[in-house]
């Protein structure tokens, strides 16, 4: 009864598919779908990291979008002082959003619920703030990185192909990681927490300190994200941090699944292919992607995940 | 007579004007099995808050084993050895009733700082876990999501979390509430069981198994204690009559 | 010292503005449990609708009120139809819902007057410098924004604390169940609240029209401000929305006027002009860090069991 399942099936064949999909791009000379695909899967790895925050954790961070921000200018701004390695750029990347994470997840965990909203909201705005302050580094107009990252002849970030593999090996690494780290000691207190955290601290946990290093974690995978994303479209601006992005990366996970493995790559999927989709038919896209989210929050409880369980059962 | 156990002294709580916790003094000897009463509204509950650490006093000291835990967050005084069951029910729901008591085992068994390994395959939590289900009667009921657990069964798996923790001191608040009668008696039974384990403060309503259990029993009325005995002098005390008017027969009758 | 005074003014009749707004969210927030991220779609909306009437009738004022009148309307509509289903759900779902209604409340509104923004010019008499100080004079029009802001913050200080339904509102506050125990239709009592924040919101929108550009996603911005003011004032208390609004207008003005200056004096002059932009927007976000610092809940938190 275990061994099959639907959400399975389909998680499986989405799998099977972005792992097969350079090839059909590749047989069918069909470019477009290779770059949009690039940019599902490094948005996917992001939601993947807001996920083990907001899905395992219960600690709804409204600000994700920033780490985005944080790894992508990394990698613009070194790139723009003559700094072209990779093995300096993403290490710089994961270490300034590990850093980030620390000091407004030790701020913002001191607050719990709407209060969390609000100010992992408000802390994110503030960087988009800074980076729109940094003259220097092209201020609101953004940071073209002229070279992509350079790892020395072990993978060219300029082949599209080999860049599509790398960020999906990233995607399935972190996804792996989560997976290890939700059935860990510390994943188990993790959860337990967001379960309840009266109970938590009444058998001897340290709530905050926990929620801190997963904090903090989270925010050092989506900042590999960000890395990605820079390389991706060469150009980093202020704009990947707009509260919007933060606000679309959390309706990827809530679309897949909070709190399911393979939800956020599923809601990435759907949400990004679904804003393609309305985009070629209207340009207001939004006025039927407004309502949708609405009508998903009213009626779809669980996601898409949720969704295929029950069809499972049912 | 050597170091009590749990000593409170002259512990003060006021809410605005009314004062919850009035220059409270208790003490409560390693075995012993020390039950507080009092009516509705007595301040039964923001005492133990302060106990537990979700509430911090306004003077007065609490201490346990001689150290001073007046001040230390409720992990904190976990850790030295003091385990609490809810009056309401407080358990994480949407896990497994052995994950539940794994986890509080988990507490006292090293760093939780461990971010690969597969927790619910390391044998000592699972078998500590187990060991407590089995102690309160839940073993067979292990694997079951504690959402679909009796509200009997929760009771007893507060227990059991509590038991996991290894404490030097049960607080229980209320374990009996919401019992049936026969699912009041396994209580009665199972912490005759545990007694001789463990030292016991037990906050209760249900008289007739508060004088059952008790070795000594502080009466507490409008924040004060106004009696403090064992459970043949608090079944004579005026006072204590007087102040549990309605509840005198109860009293009287089962003992 | 001319300029002084009217930053300090101009900071005054921003923290207004701001008020304005977060009472609504707070209200809002702290009645029906209601995080309600499209309270920044109403300002918006306040911002057009007045644009638009005041240029059908030719007059700023009528369409002012006309303005006002349509933010209450759409509020309430909008509550009837979307946000009452959302009582008593996950602060998430909110979340997530009224986002949903910001793309459209956006992507509408380009639909109908375009991606350009509008302007809306004021009347002659108001843009008239007056004299407050001898040799200071200040624009008619953000004196007036702040006589019409202080005159609603009194109206609503009144409004709640004296009145019957104010006290209904405070009940609510603290106590849902009470108030459908005594009978009171709650469903009703919700549906005005709402209304009464949106038209409050609307308010601040088409007053600050004139001044900034009407334009999509004004919003937005202004919204984020206002989080920063409830999570200082503390949620749900109006009294504390006003004074952090006032504070956060203050200090987010004057920083921006004069904190180019402060820096030059320390650092040297590019510096100085690299760091003060970012420095600056910092400010408010840098005070709500200290306020969490020392008071997690807010400096005057609502008085809540």
């Amino acid at each position: 009864m275990k061994a099959f399942s639907v959400s399975k099936a389909v998680t499986a064949l989405m799998l099977a598919g972005l792992v097969l999909l350079p090839l059909y791009s590749h047989l069918t000379g069909n470019i477009f779908i290779l770059t949009l695909f690039t940019r599902i899967i490094i948005l996917a790895l992001a939601a993947a990291s807001l996920n083990l925050i907001m899905g395992f954790g219960g600690m709804m961070s409204f600000g994700h979008a920033a780490y985005l921000g944080i790894g992508g200018y990394a990698v613009g701004m070194l790139a723009q002082e003559g700094v072209g390695s990779g093995f300096i750029q993403f290490p710089v990347a994961l270490a300034a959003s590990a850093t980030y994470a620390l000091v407004i997840g030790a701020l913002s965990l001191r607050t719990r619920g709407v209060y969390f909203i609000m100010i992992t909201l408000a802390f994110a705005q503030m960087a988009y703030y800074v980076a729109s302050g940094l003259a220097r580094y092209g201020g609101d107009d953004g940071l073209t990185v002229y070279k992509r990252s350079d790892f020395s002849g072990l993978i060219n970030l300029g082949d599209r192909m080999q860049f599509y593999y790398l960020c999906l090996a990233c995607l399935l690494g972190v996804i792996f990681l989560i997976w290890r780290i939700v059935n860990s000691r510390f994943g188990l207190v993790v959860q337990g927490l967001r379960s309840n955290e009266q109970r938590m601290q009444a058998i001897g946990f340290a709530a905050k300190r926990y929620q801190l290093v997963c904090f903090v974690i989270s925010g050092t995978m989506c900042g590999l994200a960000g890395a990605l994303l820079a390389n991706n479209t060469d150009f980093v601006s202020p704009a990947v941090m707009y509260w919007t992005r933060s606000g679309d990366l959390m309706v990827m996970v809530i679309l897949g699944g909070m709190g399911t493995l393979f939800g956020p790559i599923m809601g990435a999927v759907v949400f990004l292919l679904l804003e393609e989709f309305l985009s070629q038919i209207t340009e207001y896209w939004a006025l039927i992607m407004g309502p949708l989210l609405l009508l998903i929050v009213l009626f779809g409880r669980g996601g898409i995940m949720g969704a295929l369980g029950r069809a499972g059962r049912g | 007579m050597a170091e009590p156990l749990l000593r409170v002294e002259k512990l003060v709580r006021r809410f605005g004007g009314i004062i919850a916790t009035d220059n409270v003094s208790l003490e409560v000897a390693s075995g012993e099995l020390h039950a507080i009463i009092g009516p509705n509204g007595a301040g039964k509950t923001t005492l133990i808050s302060q106990l537990t650490g979700h509430l911090e006093p306004h003077s007065g000291s609490v201490s346990l084993a001689g150290r001073d835990i007046t001040y230390l967050p409720a992990y904190r005084r976990c850790a030295l050895g003091l385990a609490r069951s809810f009056q309401i029910t407080s358990l994480l729901l949407d896990f497994t009733a052995a994950d539940n008591v794994a986890l509080a085992a988990q507490a006292h068994a090293g760093t939780s700082f461990r971010f690969f390994a597969n927790a619910r395959k390391e044998k000592g939590l699972r078998d500590a876990a187990h060991a407590a289900l089995d102690r309160v009667g839940l073993l067979h009921r292990a694997d079951v999501v504690v959402s679909r657990l009796s509200h009997g069964e929760r009771r007893e798996l507060e227990l059991a979390v509590a038991l996991a923790s290894k404490p030097k001191l049960l607080l229980l608040d209320e374990p009996m509430a919401g019992l049936g009668v026969t699912e009041s008696q396994r209580m009665v039974k199972l912490l005759q069981e545990l007694r001789k384990e463990v030292s016991i403060v037990l906050v209760e309503h249900d008289m007739p198994a508060v004088f059952a259990l008790a070795d000594r029993i502080s009466v507490l009325v409008y924040g004060r204690v106004i009696a403090s005995g064992d459970p043949a002098a608090i079944r004579q005390n005026e006072d204590v009559k007087r102040a549990y008017l309605g509840d005198q027969h109860v009293v009287t009758h089962h003992g | 010292m001319l300029l002084v005074v009217e930053q300090f003014l101009n900071g005054l009749q921003f923290g207004l503005l701001l008020f304005l707004l977060a009472a609504g969210l707070t209200l809002v927030f702290g009645i029906m449990d209601l995080v309600n991220l499209a309270h920044g779609s109403l300002y918006m909306m306040g911002a057009y609708f007045a644009a638009t009437f005041a240029a059908w009738t030719g007059s700023f004022l009528l369409g002012a009120l006309m303005a006002l009148g349509a933010t209450l309307v759409l509020g309430i509509v909008l509550e009837m139809t979307a946000l009452r289903h959302l009582y008593g759900r996950d602060h998430l779902d909110h979340v997530l819902a009224t986002f949903g209604l910001i793309l459209f409340f956006n992507e509408a509104v380009r639909l109908i007057w375009g991606p350009a923004g509008l302007a809306l010019p004021l009347p002659a008499w108001l843009t008239v410098p007056v004299p407050i100080l001898p040799g200071i004079h200040y624009p008619a029009y953000r004196l007036a924004i702040i006589a019409v802001a202080l005159l609603v913050a009194l109206l609503l200080y009144l409004g709640v604390m004296r009145t019957r339904i104010g006290m209904l509102i405070r009940a609510g506050a603290s106590n849902r169940e009470m108030i459908g125990a005594l009978g009171i239709n709650i469903k009703l009592l919700y549906t005005l609240v709402f209304g009464l924040g949106a038209a409050l919101a609307g308010l601040a929108g088409l007053m600050q029209a004139p001044i900034l550009t009407v334009q999509i996603g004004m919003g937005e911005n202004i919204l984020i401000l206002a989080f920063v003011i409830i999570v200082i004032g503390g949620i749900g208390s109006i009294r504390g929305a006003f004074l952090a609004a006032i504070f956060v207008g203050m200090i987010d003005t004057l920083g921006r006027a004069f904190l180019p200056n402060l820096l030059r004096q320390v650092l040297s002059g590019a510096a100085a002009s690299t760091a003060a932009p970012a420095l600056s927007s910092m400010l408010i976000y840098l005070l709500m860090a200290i306020v969490l610092v020392v008071r997690p809940e807010g400096l005057f938190p609502a008085n809540r069991r």
